[in-house]
């Protein structure tokens, strides 16, 4: 730990010496180890670069994200780190203009290349900013993802539909309307029924864009709590433009500005020990 | 449109084959609705065009019509004045109506409410109600007969709700500031409408018009019984504006006679190219002027 | 003093164009309640001559003989009105899910003109169409005379497109683009993500473009006579010969009189009731979108 950090710190002293503002993350992060002790990369982007039309929206970004753990993208709104977010399941293949250069890998395999984008998506869950049931029954909900891949077998659905809201902490409150049409849950039930649908489908990441905060605190106390559970089967990255958020969730945090990557590290020593002035401020509420 | 269109779709060449065949089938129906409608188009222009333009000869277009030369230009003129006049008691209505709603009424008076719902149930209304309406009022109980009146009057009727709906939206679009423009330098509420709103929502407003123009200019069904089909241009020179009592036909009377004498489908063929040509161009001039309204709108 | 004559002209200026402007925004209520009267007037003396069961049970329309049943005429109406949706809905339905979902943005700008196009074509132009080409393919190609349900029901099933297409691609576009993205984040592909979760989200919108399809159909008049046979008896196949409800007015007014005329009356208010069914429907499907 601490030999890194000094690392860390003479990394960005050269940096400053040659006036160059590259991120100090990008070097000492390469097979960090978290703070919940030796973990393989989950996922990882390598050297990322990615514009929409003409504006450059992440530039050089390189970062790990360690099994099992929860990783927090922090930053001011438009520093890039949902456009990251959305590279790594390619939603932003949504976006006319989008191009990317560099590697987004699983499990050590190209993200882009040698896995079907269908394929990513299952094992790449997200869960967006606003909850965004679609306009059906409950279950019919969490048993969209299970369906669209081949769960046929009444049995079977019910048991997924079950284990997922299990796992999302709603199946008390909604076991007896799972009927129901989902728009008539409040928001919160709504957030934690799109996290079991997204569970549903097994996947191995779980990404999160801003996920709270259409909330209420007292639904995002309860969806905190279950990203620390889901943080045993599942590696989950969170946006989140809440520090205390990361500070609360996260194993690791990661602070972006105009698309890179200033600093990642576990969380702890992030927020106590910066390293690059920048941190420190954001960290501090400088930049609000 | 742009966020669903379909750039992920087509990465997935792992997927299992029977999802894929499905996605394929789907994307098929999709694909092949669109065909049929658009080679449905295709073919019934095509088609019209084809038999028609070869036989748009001069006779057609000669002055006076006989039995021999079967020209369309009593019925051309007879549209023109038709659906002008229609227009001429339709659109002061209909765009003083959206003006009353969107600037003068309460939001949610029963007054209101009302008003939309027989605006509406009159927008339902098929043709053929119009012109048993028309025949009814117009001819027998006014004791109008067979008339290029009573045919208007019919027409206005049945475009009412067109130029109102679209009217409304167009005064909808008109954002407040203008409105308080007028306002704040003073001006009552009429000058406001009248010389900051009405003049922003003209496109709009026009291009409800020429829609409405288009249906006067096709509608049939509600101008045999009020209208008639007496192939002549009314004789506003001879009687005056008696001549608003004369029977006319229109275009598109004049081609369902042709066609159900079935002496002179040539004939027949070419009048409706010229019908199309006139929704055609009326289309354009509609989608012109929406485009403007959008434009102006937006600034 | 003249300040205040002018004020009171302006006050009174403005009553006057308020109370003008009110008065034209009530010609439609106006319009409504004098087509209700007129056509419930017109039509009550024949109702009551004829008796109102025989009058819409009956399955003879034989006026010189003083038979007024207009039961095949309705039955036409629900024949043919049924068969447009066959062939209209499916085609339209699809057509607006390419319009909305797979179209490049330019094959849209091509295909929406055309389809304008097509709803502002005359019926008359139409029912042409369908007598020169459809009644001849029928004709030959199934047999029969060709002036059949099937030729009306294809006709009417191209007229009602236009209005298909363009009301469901509002509603379709009008569903929220996050349904669509949350379906892509599960996994599942474009076409999956599209009818498994766009489609259904945009149901009740779909459903009001297919009544406003309903509508037009039941209420077409020319492209219908030009093509049905316009027998006034209940068609034994689709190959049969039709009359609907609008023909039977349209090809009877023009000499009609007396109990003849007012059952031809009465039978536009039987039209009237139809469409005002329709039209409440597709007012409570708006009403329950909103809600």
């Amino acid at each position: 730990m601490m030999t890194l950090l000094r690392e860390r710190v003479a990394c960005s002293l050269a940096e400053r010496l040659d006036q160059a503002p590259h991120p100090v993350a990008r070097s000492a992060d390469a097979g960090c180890p978290g703070s919940r002790g030796a973990a393989r990369a989950k996922m990882a982007v390598d050297g990322l670069d990615l514009w929409y039309g003409d504006y450059h929206a992440l530039r050089d970004v390189s970062l790990e994200f360690p099994e099992h753990q929860v990783t927090a993208l922090i930053g001011p709104s438009g520093c890039g780190k949902s456009t990251l977010l959305k590279s790594l399941n390619r939603m932003n293949d949504l976006v006319e203009g989008c191009r990317l250069e560099g590697t987004v890998s699983l499990d050590g395999h190209d993200a882009y290349r040698s896995v079907s984008v269908a394929d990513l998506r299952r094992r790449v869950g997200m869960v967006f900013q606003q909850p965004n049931p679609f306009p059906m029954s409950i279950y019919d909900n969490v048993a969209f993802g299970p369906r669209t891949h081949g769960v046929r077998r009444r049995d079977e659905l019910d048991e997924v539909v079950e284990r997922s809201l299990r796992a999302a902490a709603i199946w008390d409150e909604l076991k007896d309307r799972l009927k129901k049409n989902a728009l008539g849950l409040s928001g919160g039930q709504q957030q934690r029924l799109c996290i079991a649908r997204a569970l549903a489908v097994r996947p191995e990441v779980l990404l999160m864009d801003e996920s709270t905060s259409a909330l209420d605190p007292l639904s995002t106390a309860k969806i905190e709590e279950l990203v620390g559970e889901l943080r045993r089967d599942y590696t989950v990255i969170m946006v989140t433009h809440n520090m205390l958020q990361a500070l609360r969730v996260s194993d690791r945090t990661a602070f972006f500005l105009g698309g890179e990557v200033v600093e990642a590290g576990p969380t702890d020593g992030l927020f106590t020990s910066p390293v690059d002035p920048r941190t420190a401020d954001y960290v501090a509420g400088r930049f609000g | 449109m742009g966020s669903r269109s379909r750039s992920a779709a087509s990465h997935s060449s792992v997927a299992p084959l029977r999802r894929r065949a499905s996605s394929l089938l789907l994307r098929g129906l999709a694909y092949a609705g669109a065909a049929v409608t658009v080679l449905t188009l295709g073919s019934l222009v095509v088609f019209v065009l084809v038999n028609g333009v070869p036989h748009l000869t001069p006779s057609l277009f000669s002055g006076e019509y006989t039995a021999q030369n079967v020209s369309l230009v009593p019925a051309l003129a007879g549209s023109l004045l038709m659906a002008g006049a229609a227009l001429l008691l339709a659109v002061p209505v209909g765009v003083g109506a959206a003006v009353y709603l969107v600037e003068y009424a309460r939001r949610g008076s029963r007054f209101v409410a009302f008003v939309r719902v027989t605006a509406e149930t009159l927008q339902g209304i098929p043709s053929i109600i119009y012109g048993l309406f028309g025949m009814l009022l117009f001819v027998s109980a006014l004791g109008w007969g067979l008339s290029l009146a009573s045919g208007a009057c019919t027409l206005a009727l049945m475009v009412l709700p067109v130029i109102m709906r679209t009217a409304e939206e167009a005064l909808l679009a008109v954002p407040d500031a203008y409105r308080q423009g007028g306002f704040g330098l003073g001006a009552g509420r009429l000058r406001t409408v009248a010389r900051c709103v009405l003049p922003s929502a003209a496109p709009g407003i026009l291009a409800g018009v020429v829609l409405a123009l288009g249906r006067c200019l096709g509608e049939v069904a509600a101008l045999l019984f009020t209208a008639g089909t007496v192939a002549q241009i009314p004789d506003f020179g001879g009687s005056g504006a008696l001549g608003l009592l004369d029977s006319c036909r229109t275009l598109a009377v004049h081609l369902y006679v042709l066609v159900g004498e079935g002496l002179h489908l040539d004939e027949a063929y070419a009048t409706a190219v010229v019908l199309l040509a006139l929704v055609a161009g009326l289309n354009a001039l509609a989608s012109a002027a929406a485009k403007k309204m959008r434009k102006g709108s937006a600034l | 003093m003249s300040r205040a004559v002018g004020v009171r002209a302006l006050a009174l200026r403005e009553g006057a164009a308020r109370a003008l402007l009110a008065a034209a925004a009530a010609v439609s209520i106006v319009a409504v309640a004098l087509v209700c009267l007129f056509l419930l007037v017109n039509s009550v003396p024949a109702l009551a001559h004829i008796g109102l069961a025989e009058f819409l049970l009956g399955s003879e329309w034989r006026p010189a003989n003083g038979l007024y049943g207009i039961f095949p005429m309705i039955v036409g109406t629900v024949y043919v009105t049924a068969g447009a949706l066959a062939v209209g809905v499916p085609a339209g339905l699809l057509c607006a899910v390419f319009l909305s979902c797979f179209a490049s943005r330019r094959a849209a700008r091509l295909i929406m003109p055309g389809v304008e196009l097509l709803a502002g074509i005359p019926s008359v132009v139409y029912g042409f169409f369908g007598l020169v080409v459809i009644v001849p393919l029928v004709r030959t190609h199934l047999g029969g005379q060709g002036l059949s349900v099937l030729a009306a029901a294809v006709l009417l099933g191209i007229m009602i497109l236009p209005t298909v297409i363009t009301v469901a691609r509002t509603a379709l576009d009008a569903v929220p683009s996050r349904y669509y993205e949350g379906a892509l984040a599960l996994g599942a592909d474009h076409e999956r993500s599209v009818f498994a979760v766009v489609v259904p989200a945009a149901a009740s919108g779909l459903l009001t473009a297919v009544v406003l399809g309903l509508g037009r159909a039941m209420g077409e008049t020319m492209a219908v006579i030009m093509v049905a046979g316009n027998q006034p008896v209940v068609p034994e196949s689709l190959l049969g010969g039709v009359r609907t409800l609008t023909a039977n007015i349209a090809l009877e007014m023009g000499y009609a009189a007396d109990l003849h005329r007012e059952a031809l009356v009465a039978t536009g208010a039987v039209l009237f009731v139809l469409i005002l069914l329709v039209t409440a429907l597709i007012g409570a499907l708006r009403k329950g979108r909103a809600a």
